[in-house]
């Protein structure tokens, strides 16, 4: 909790208000418990009132674990700030811990001096034994010690809330998680009225569920202002982002919605063909919603179908598209590698998630940047890019069809578990200055003797793209090598190696028109820190706090990763030394020294987590020297 | 002054304005060639125009089809062409499709696609050559070959049970199922008619021969002398009826099955089971599919044709219905959705 000396607004029922700079919160919980939908509604209301929010909602596989296991356990970090933040924070300042399990696998991160609120009444004989806990923690003084600790019996305030409405027990500690959500909105001055609002929508049709449920976050608000537990709350005032207006966005939110604003904006049908896959499954909930916007949705049988679907939909002219997640990419790559061989465009979204085989479904990682590389049968290089965050995802997405439609290949999208489900504040962007997808179908044979030759291709060595239907074009296309111009069955040795050398060569140019790579930080220097993808936020702020201590180091950020922007080489001439933070084992890194042999070192993590600013700034400190 | 221009009489398509300028590359006295003959027979009786044709395949001898045909064509990869076809009318419904598949692509490697394409009711042709072995790879037993077949990969002959391909396609509940032989060029043209004109999908298994490594796997089927006590022609509201002299007939028997009888005697037309395409309920349907050489005659013809809503009709629907509720999308409206707020 960074604490600043700013004036305190005026104080109720005695307790003081005090001013806070940062505050990092999270919620713990049974995976049942709710944890997810109060963390998404503080963020709401920290985002509405103003801050700089970013989130980290970290569950189980598991949709309901046993209850009180430490296995189950879900919890739900947000960082607000009243300046530009780019990570849901190290420390928490803050923790919500639900019962016993929860405190056990979570107490670790709270900081020394911290505020620990628990539902004391959990930490029962049961509970203490689900969580494998011998003697009660709470009577442990030692550790108690070190936070500020407020005891609070939950259950019991909750149910006396909520009494007279009828509901069973169970319905009524349903509530429970909106009692915790009251207590920590007065403990952090939040206003409560788009969580009212929330509440009176989501159980609109069940009055009784309505009633509680304001009651329970009522209920904890009181309890925060009248107890003497509580002597001071704290204000973040509201930060000073870019003038405009703003809304909460998640990186799968903002992919869908790209797509749909790019079928509606080209005047053409996006068909999304998947299969559900945590963590890609909510890009499918959400484009089928957008049918009205162009958009056509399909679940198909399995992942394979998913991705043969998108090649028959581009072939057939319109923008095909897929999301999935590791386990689903490598069952696509078969028909990728079709997709590329028949030069159509259509974009693959990989939201990773840790592996191997079915690895750490829910959380994230850095892991299939070679998948999308080297994933495929053959010489089969296709563009990759990755978004850096929630809100970039918006463009990117945008961005990945411009390449696939300019260029005729599929295009790899790489998002991560930490950018799909973790949300930030994001500008809304005028209308008129969205991109618009320019396509042009050919219309009549461009053969001398009138006839249709598929592979004939443009300046950028693009084919074009006939649309079925259209008279004169009739032409067949597959995955056998095919002669270059005629598009004609082709096994001849020479052909063979003027294919290959083509098609890389045209994924290769596509580096003369992406934008140039730039970099946070001196120009030249001792340390360079080279990074992709979801680490941006993590990353860039380790950077700009090593660059206040004085050190001489820089940052830049890869958004496209095949091609690799044309002046990246010199670039990385330029420093002493290169740093490669990866949440993987070093695939950034084998390419960069494949490509530019370079030296690079690298700082690895593989624990489904991402990275905290101060392990990294610990770490380009002492590789600085 | 008017002048009246004569009006030029469209010239109706032909069998040969399907011929592509490629080279046909199946063996010779391959079943293959009837098959595309007749379809090319078919193709310009339709009365759609060539360029709204797409055929997709996947890899095989059979699926080599769309090369040799001069429409649009996606030659796919192995065992998916019903779900690139899927995406395919997805995307453009208006196209007529055709899935030119074989044992191996659709019932092996690519048997998920095939059933999930059926129960949805794409409305696509599914052409399924069956020859009851692995031809494109020289001769290895396939899903559809007889138990004790011999092969490249089964020299102690198959140990592995076949599957029906018209049971398969009938327990997915395809709407439209039918079957004939490559070399019966009149009723494999009429089969493939009446594919064409189905909505939804339309599966039709040909029996096919692959006179290099499975020769004459059909012969009794396709032999004069065997023909016709091997084969009975299902005629939609008649009985059924076979053998050289048609003095045999198809009884429905006691226990969910059929029986053959001998006509004449105690036994009249009128007691034979009379063939109902149009029966909603499948059973009748798989009932017929289960009549396998040696034991009984096998039935070809139009097993069922029924009507049901099409995946891509619905999908067509949902997309019109969202517009009619919701208005034409509106980015200005989405972009702004959900709770916002100012930084001034």
């Amino acid at each position: 909790m960074s604490t600043a000396t700013l004036e305190a607004p005026a104080s109720s029922n005695g307790k003081k208000l005090e001013n806070l700079e940062t505050v990092v919160i999270r919620f713990c919980g049974d995976s049942g418990d709710g944890m997810q939908s109060v963390g998404t509604q503080m963020t709401n209301a920290s985002a509405i009132f103003g801050n700089d929010v970013r989130t980290f909602p970290d569950f189980p596989a598991e949709i309901r674990a046993p209850a009180g296991s430490l296995f189950g356990v879900s919890g739900y970090q947000l960082c607000f700030s009243n300046h530009d933040i780019f990570t849901p924070g190290d420390a928490v300042d803050t923790l919500i811990a639900m019962n016993p399990a929860a405190l056990k696998t979570n107490i670790e991160d709270l900081k020394r001096g911290g505020t620990l609120i628990v539902n004391e009444e959990e930490f029962n004989k049961s509970g203490l034994q689900k969580a494998l806990y011998e003697a009660n923690p709470l009577d442990n003084e030692t550790l108690m010690a070190k936070f500020r600790v407020h005891k609070v019996p939950m259950t019991r305030l909750n149910r006396d809330a909520v009494e007279g409405l009828g509901l069973s027990l169970k319905g009524a500690d349903m509530c429970r998680n909106f009692f915790a959500l009251g207590l920590v909105y007065w403990l952090y001055d939040r206003d409560p009225k788009p969580t009212e609002e929330f509440i009176k929508s989501k159980f609109a049709k069940k009055a009784d569920v309505v009633e509680a449920n304001l009651r329970a976050l009522r209920a904890g608000m009181n309890y925060g202002f009248s107890t003497e537990s509580f002597t001071v709350h704290y204000h973040v005032p509201p930060a000073r982002l870019s003038a405009g207006k703003y809304r909460k966005i998640t990186g799968n939110e903002a992919v869908a919605m790209g797509l749909a604003v790019m079928a509606k904006l080209s005047g053409k049908t996006v068909v999304f063909s998947g299969y559900p896959i945590t963590p890609a499954s909510d890009i499918l909930h959400d484009l089928s919603a957008f049918k009205h916007f162009g958009v056509k949705t399909f679940q198909a049988e399995d992942e394979i179908a998913a991705m043969a679907a998108c090649v028959g939909s581009a072939f057939a002219g319109e923008l095909a598209v897929t999301a999935s997640s590791g386990p689903g990419i490598c069952l696509k790559g078969e028909a990728m590698g079709l997709g590329m061989m028949t030069e159509l465009p259509m974009v693959i979204i990989d939201v990773q998630r840790g592996g191997p085989s079915t690895g750490l479904p829910t959380k994230t990682e850095q892991s299939d940047l070679l998948l999308a590389m080297y994933g495929r049968n053959g010489e089969s290089p296709l563009p990759i890019i990755a978004a850096s965050g929630p809100g970039d995802c918006f463009s990117m997405i945008q961005e990945a069809f411009r390449i696939a439609t300019e260029f005729m290949c599929p295009v790899i999208f790489l998002s991560d578990g930490y950018i799909a489900n973790g949300a930030e504040p994001w500008q809304i962007p005028k209308v008129e200055d969205l991109p618009r997808l320019k396509i042009e179908h050919i219309t009549a044979p461009n053969g001398e003797n009138g006839e249709y030759l598929p592979y004939k291709r443009n300046e950028k060595l693009a084919r074009p793209w006939a649309k079925p239907g259209t008279k004169g074009l009739e032409h067949r296309i597959g995955g056998l090598e095919k002669k270059d111009v005629t598009g004609n069955i082709d096994y001849s040795p020479k052909n063979h190696q003027h294919m290959t050398n083509t098609r890389a060569q045209k994924i290769a140019n596509i580096a003369n028109f992406i934008p140039e790579q730039t970099v946070d930080g001196p120009a030249s220097g001792k340390v360079l820190v080279i990074s992709w993808g979801g680490t941006f936020g993590a990353v860039r702020t380790a950077v700009q706090q090593s660059q206040a201590a004085g050190k001489s180091v820089a940052h830049t950020h890869l958004k496209y990763m095949n091609p690799l922007p044309r002046n990246l080489g010199t670039i990385l001439k330029s420093y002493e030394k290169v740093l490669v933070p990866e949440l993987n084992c070093g695939q950034l890194r084998l390419l960069l020294r494949n490509q530019y042999l370079v030296d690079a070192q690298g700082y690895n993590k593989i624990e489904g987590k991402p990275f905290l600013v101060n392990e990294l700034v610990n770490v380009i400190n002492e590789f600085h020297g | 002054m008017s002048v009246d221009l004569p009006t030029l009489p469209v010239q109706p398509l032909q069998s040969k304005d399907f011929a592509s300028d490629q080279e046909v590359r199946w063996c010779p006295r391959c079943g293959d060639y009837s098959i595309l003959a007749q379809m090319k027979k078919v193709l310009p009786t339709l009365g759609i125009p060539k360029e709204k044709f797409c055929f997709v395949s996947g890899i095989g001898c059979s699926s080599r089809f769309p090369y040799y045909v001069n429409t649009y064509g996606l030659h796919g990869i192995h065992g998916r062409a019903p779900a690139i076809a899927t995406g395919v009318k997805l995307a453009n419904p208006e196209l007529q499709i055709w899935v030119i598949t074989g044992d191996g692509d659709a019932l092996s490697i690519g048997g998920n696609h095939f059933l999930h394409a059926i129960r949805r009711n794409i409305d696509m042709k599914v052409i399924l050559f069956n020859n009851q072995i692995y031809g494109l790879t020289k001769g290895q037993y396939s899903p559809t070959s007889p138990l004790g077949q011999k092969s490249k990969s089964t020299p102690y002959g198959s140990i592995d049970h076949p599957l029906t391909p018209l049971s398969v396609a009938i327990g997915a509940e395809a709407t439209f199922v039918a079957r004939s032989v490559d070399v019966d060029i009149k009723h494999l043209t009429m089969v493939l008619e009446r594919a064409a004109h189905h909505k939804g999908t339309a599966f039709v298994e040909v029996y096919q021969d692959c006179n290099v490594f499975n020769n004459g796997a059909f012969s009794y089927a396709t032999e004069k002398e065997t023909r016709s006590d091997s084969i009975v022609y299902l005629e939609h509201g008649k009985p059924l009826i076979y053998g050289k002299n048609r003095d045999k007939g198809i009884r429905v028997a006691e226990g969910n099955r059929v029986e053959i009888v001998q006509l004449g005697g105690d036994v009249k037309e009128d007691d034979l089971l009379f063939h109902d395409e149009n029966t909603p309920e499948p059973s009748l349907a798989f009932l017929l599919s289960r009549m396998r050489h040696p034991e009984f005659p096998e039935p070809m013809g139009i097993f069922r044709a029924v009507e049901r809503p099409t995946y891509d009709e619905s999908v067509t629907k949902q997309v019109e219905a969202a517009r009619a509720k919701l208005g034409e999308g509106n980015v200005e409206k989405l972009l702004n959705s959900g709770d916002t707020w100012f930084v001034n």
